[in-house]
């Protein structure tokens, strides 16, 4: 890892070498780790080290983004000229108003030492340790289980200087057996967090000996699990909890501020800095987090910001930037959903009949604007009838509304568990949601998996 | 660069390593980015590195570094033998790799243009005019345009004395308009949805696609789909256009032929497979009428290559025949499951990730029929368009797909617009259920550029040969 010193200094040089009227200096870099296992045996074991700069210019209202990982002090200047090139060619974006100014950045630790103890010998042995637990079961295993350092440093020529360092680990395990299967996740900057007894047990108590029925698809009550909780928020960060998808007309929150929109037990927020999440102190413009409220006791209350659509409204950054070029929008990746009251075990004795969801699987996005998305039912669906789990079932697609399942919540979890895919496709930066189990009235599923 | 690679396999052979390879890899993107007369995004993107995998007491390890030095090289296999060797600790049947002739070769995309010989304000000018059309019509309240144009240079060499030098080139683009009315959002892309269409060509093909020509369909047909009416819930004869087919083989046909996914090791994120070794030869996948290969030969097709990150040559294999399986994409490690030896699908999302089994250009063999004599001939049902969501399980059984605007047939005729599509069905059903394929004057390659697999996650660019075909008895309109 390169260290804070060098990182901003070689930032700081870049930046005042710059020709352009303004500049931000990114730095990235990862030196990770992750073991595969499938059919119980390690079967991919691969290592990383990589450094990313990402430069961007801006020309009066003309942005370039240069992005590479073949740097030295010795190329700054060809690789500020290929920015500066670009971005003389560009046509000026007059909605435009600046790169932000610096602020005062919350001084948290997001590093932990212990996370070098994840030796490719330490996390083969983690994971044989989980295999003898899955094999007395008489279960195959497969899973992944990856450990990170990254570095993160913001630099720009209006005095944003921003560095942070960030450990991560995840484990994410599947247990099957010829009947069914069963999920259980973990992740964390901390290796001393991860208790691998208990996350065997809880993949171990989704699988059965009993062949899954089938049940028809409809309309049931249904308890879904964090892991699918968290699938829900994802979607809706995506799709309207920012700035940018408000301003193009295509949030579900646009012109509905105020409305009562889910249910008054349903309260969801970003908070990049609550310690019982994966804290980011700030966003890759350099800019401290602050606390969104999307939804404060189910009314539509406010969305993030960074620092373009903050200049579009006259308003300020949440710290909620991207990586530029960001044209996704500010979206939020630090949500959470405030606990309720109930047991997990309470929610399911009030169930009638119903349908018990540990995750969703392939999920997307059908009708935007209403928050219809579609989806399977993955490693550990049961039958829920008066009040205890009854039976495995056959996976099911779902076909639902986000907001019309968060206006039917009945019962919230008091206890939340944190929540990540880990990495996915790009850069490494694991962050994670916190979210509650929760029982939902009406949850429609539109068709089963079987041939 | 030769020398550090040749020092490096030597230091594999002294180690008594009995399989390494290494992969050098740079890669060049740029990408431009238009919405609402903006340029939002225009991007140069340069990425550098080398992964070396070993196979060592019967199991991989791999590690990889963007520091392409030969010190760095040295430190790298020796982080990469400690992993084979951790990893030998807990592994399953021991991996052998059948014998490989060496291959010394070389491969270049053919193209008439190089993209990045075209200077960006040309680029930027045939986006903003093309944006601009979109923008005349009133109702449309995003528009945006794309392109991309991306180069591969890397080098494959083994222990086993192969080194292939390849340079990959690609590009594409693609047009959106978004109509908005009150809580109603509608989508028209031409000439694919998620960013365009996609060929291993020069810019040449970006000439060809008629963006600034469709623009003003695209606006059109978004804005009238405000006021359509919603898609019929019935059971009923569907005709997907090729653009939505080539999604739909994607999905229910190219990952499952995958034999890791078959394999299992895939399970612990994507999924597995509804198939099994033993079902080649026998299973019927699909009607009399369906013929799929996998073709990593074709002609400017999204997964077309010389070699594949095993240094196997690329190959067109048959993978459907008359409706039954004929074969799976396999890598050498695989294959002998088959009785046979690897048809060359292994690829890495670059220097830093391994390779892995991924589609090549999977295309479904055109048939006998014009379109238009495949809506004359019938009496009730839906022509669908361009992919709006995709949805499968993790068997690749159950799908659910939507697209951004359809049509109804009535009586061998186009009739209303409908918004908001989707059908839904079980994969061997409805290719069983597949009754007309039209012809080679309808066939088209598209590219999907944004295929994930594997953990850490990789993004492989594939393609898929297409013409409109016809299925009996689909559920449309799911959940209305």
């Amino acid at each position: 890892m390169t260290g804070k010193e060098a990182f901003l200094r070689l930032l700081k040089n870049m930046v005042q070498e710059s020709p352009a009227d303004q500049t931000e200096a990114i730095l990235l870099t990862e030196d990770s780790s992750l073991t595969r296992f499938a059919d119980s045996a390690v079967h991919q074991h691969v290592a990383e080290v990589n450094q990313t700069l990402i430069l961007r210019v801006v020309w009066g209202k003309r942005i370039a983004v240069v992005t590479t990982n073949t740097f030295q002090p010795s190329s700054i200047k060809k690789i500020l000229q290929k920015a500066n090139s670009l971005a003389k060619v560009q046509h000026p974006n007059d909605e435009f108003i600046s790169l932000p100014g610096p602020r005062p950045i919350p001084r948290i630790g997001t590093f932990s030492k212990n996370i070098r103890r994840l030796t490719p010998n330490g996390k083969v042995k983690t994971i044989k340790d989980i295999l003898t637990l899955v094999k007395k079961g008489g279960l195959k295993a497969s899973g992944a289980f990856s450990n990170g350092e990254v570095e993160v440093a913001v630099v720009n020529s209006l005095g944003v200087d921003a560095y942070q360092k960030f450990s991560d680990l995840f484990l994410h395990l599947i247990v099957e057996n010829d009947k069914s299967s069963g999920y259980a996740s973990f992740v964390s900057r901390d290796p001393d967090q991860l208790n691998v007894d208990a996350l065997a047990q809880e993949a171990i108590s989704k699988t059965s000996k009993e062949e899954p029925f089938q049940i028809e698809p409809g309309e049931y009550e249904v308890i879904l699990e964090p892991y699918a909780v968290s699938e829900l928020l994802s979607f809706l960060g995506y799709l309207g909890f920012h700035a940018l998808a408000v301003q193009e007309g295509r949030s579900f929150f646009s012109n509905r501020f105020g409305e009562k929109m889910a249910d008054e037990k349903v309260t969801i927020y970003d908070d990049g800095l609550d310690p019982e999440g994966l804290q980011v102190p700030f966003d890759f413009e350099g800019i401290p987090k602050r606390k969104v409220v999307f939804f404060d006791r189910g009314v539509a209350k406010e969305v993030t910001y960074d620092s373009f659509t903050g200049g579009r409204e006259g308003k300020e950054s949440t710290g909620h930037g991207l990586i530029a070029p960001n044209t996704a929008g500010p979206i939020p990746i630090n949500l959470f959903m405030k606990a309720g009251e109930s047991s997990l075990e309470e929610m399911i004795r009030s169930v009638r009949k119903g349908i018990y969801v540990t995750r969703f699987h392939y999920t997307n996005v059908v009708e935007p604007m209403n928050t219809v998305i579609t989806g399977m039912t993955r490693d550990g669906t049961f039958l829920i009838e008066e009040g205890e789990i009854k039976r495995p079932i056959k996976n099911l697609r779902f076909t639902e509304s986000i907001l019309k399942a968060l206006s039917q919540v009945t019962a919230i979890s008091r206890d939340r568990k944190v929540c990540s895919e880990g990495t996915v496709y790009s850069r490494r930066f694991v962050t994670g949601t916190v979210v509650p189990a929760i029982k939902v009235e009406g949850f429609n599923f539109s068709g089963v998996s079987a041939l | 660069m030769k020398a550090f690679v040749e020092n490096i396999l030597d230091v594999a052979k002294l180690k008594g390593v009995p399989y390494a390879d290494i992969r050098i890899v740079r890669r060049q993107n740029e990408e431009i980015e238009v919405k609402n007369g903006k340029v939002e995004a225009l991007i140069h993107d340069e990425d550098v590195g080398f992964g070396i995998r070993i196979l060592f007491q019967g199991a991989w390890g791999f590690a990889c570094s963007s520091k392409v030095t030969k010190r760095e090289m040295e430190a790298v296999f020796a982080k990469a033998l400690k992993i084979a060797k951790a990893s030998s600790k807990v592994k399953g049947i021991e991996i052998m790799l059948p014998s490989s002739s060496p291959v010394i070769d070389q491969y270049r995309t053919p193209v008439s243009i190089d993209p990045f010989d075209i200077a960006p304000e040309t680029k930027l000018n045939l986006l903003l005019h093309a944006d601009e059309i979109i923008r005349r019509n009133k109702k449309v309240k995003i528009s945006e345009a794309f392109m991309g144009s991306y180069k591969t240079e890397k080098i494959f060499a083994s222990t086993e004395g192969s080194y292939v030098d390849q340079e990959i080139v690609e590009c594409g683009a693609g047009i959106a308009a978004t109509a908005i009315e009150g809580s109603e959002v509608q989508v028209r892309s031409y000439p694919n949805s998620f960013r365009g269409n996609f060929a291993t060509q020069g810019y040449e093909w970006i000439e060809k696609l008629g963006l600034q020509t469709e623009a003003e369909r695209m606006a059109e047909e978004a804005s009238q789909l405000l006021s359509a009416k919603p898609c019929p819930s019935k059971i009923t004869t569907l005709i997907l256009d090729h653009s939505q087919l080539a999604l739909q083989i994607h999905e229910s046909i190219g990952h499952p032929i995958e034999l890791d996914r078959i394999l299992g090791t895939e399970a612990s994120y994507a999924g597995t497979s509804f198939l099994k070794p033993e079902m080649v030869g026998r299973f019927r996948y699909g009607s009399e009428l369906v013929n799929i290969f996998a073709d990593a030969t074709q002609p400017g097709g999204l997964g077309t290559f010389g070699y594949d990150d095993e240094g196997i040559k690329a190959q067109r294999v048959p993978i459907i025949f008359k409706g039954i399986l004929a074969n799976l994409l396999t890598s050498r490690e695989t294959a002998h499951h088959l009785g046979k030896e690897s048809n060359g699908t292994m690829r890495a999302d670059g220097w830093n990730r391994i390779p892995l089994i991924r589609m090549t250009n999977i295309n479904l063999e055109p048939g006998d029929w014009t379109l238009e004599q495949m809506i004359a001939d019938t009496e009730d049902g839906l022509f669908l368009t361009t992919n709006r969501s995709w949805s499968i399980d993790d068997k690749r059984i159950n799908f659910q797909f939507g697209t951004e605007i359809g049509w109804e047939i009535k009586g061998g005729k186009l009739g209303e617009m409908v918004k908001n599509p989707t059908y839904t069905g079980i994969t061997p059903n409805f290719w069983n259920s597949c009754d007309a394929i039209a012809n080679r004057d309808h066939w088209q390659m598209w590219g999907t550029p944004n295929c994930g697999k594997g953990e850490p996650g990789q993004v492989a660019h594939v393609g898929h040969g297409a013409a409109p075909a016809r299925f009996r008895n689909v559920q449309v309109g799911v959940m209305k």
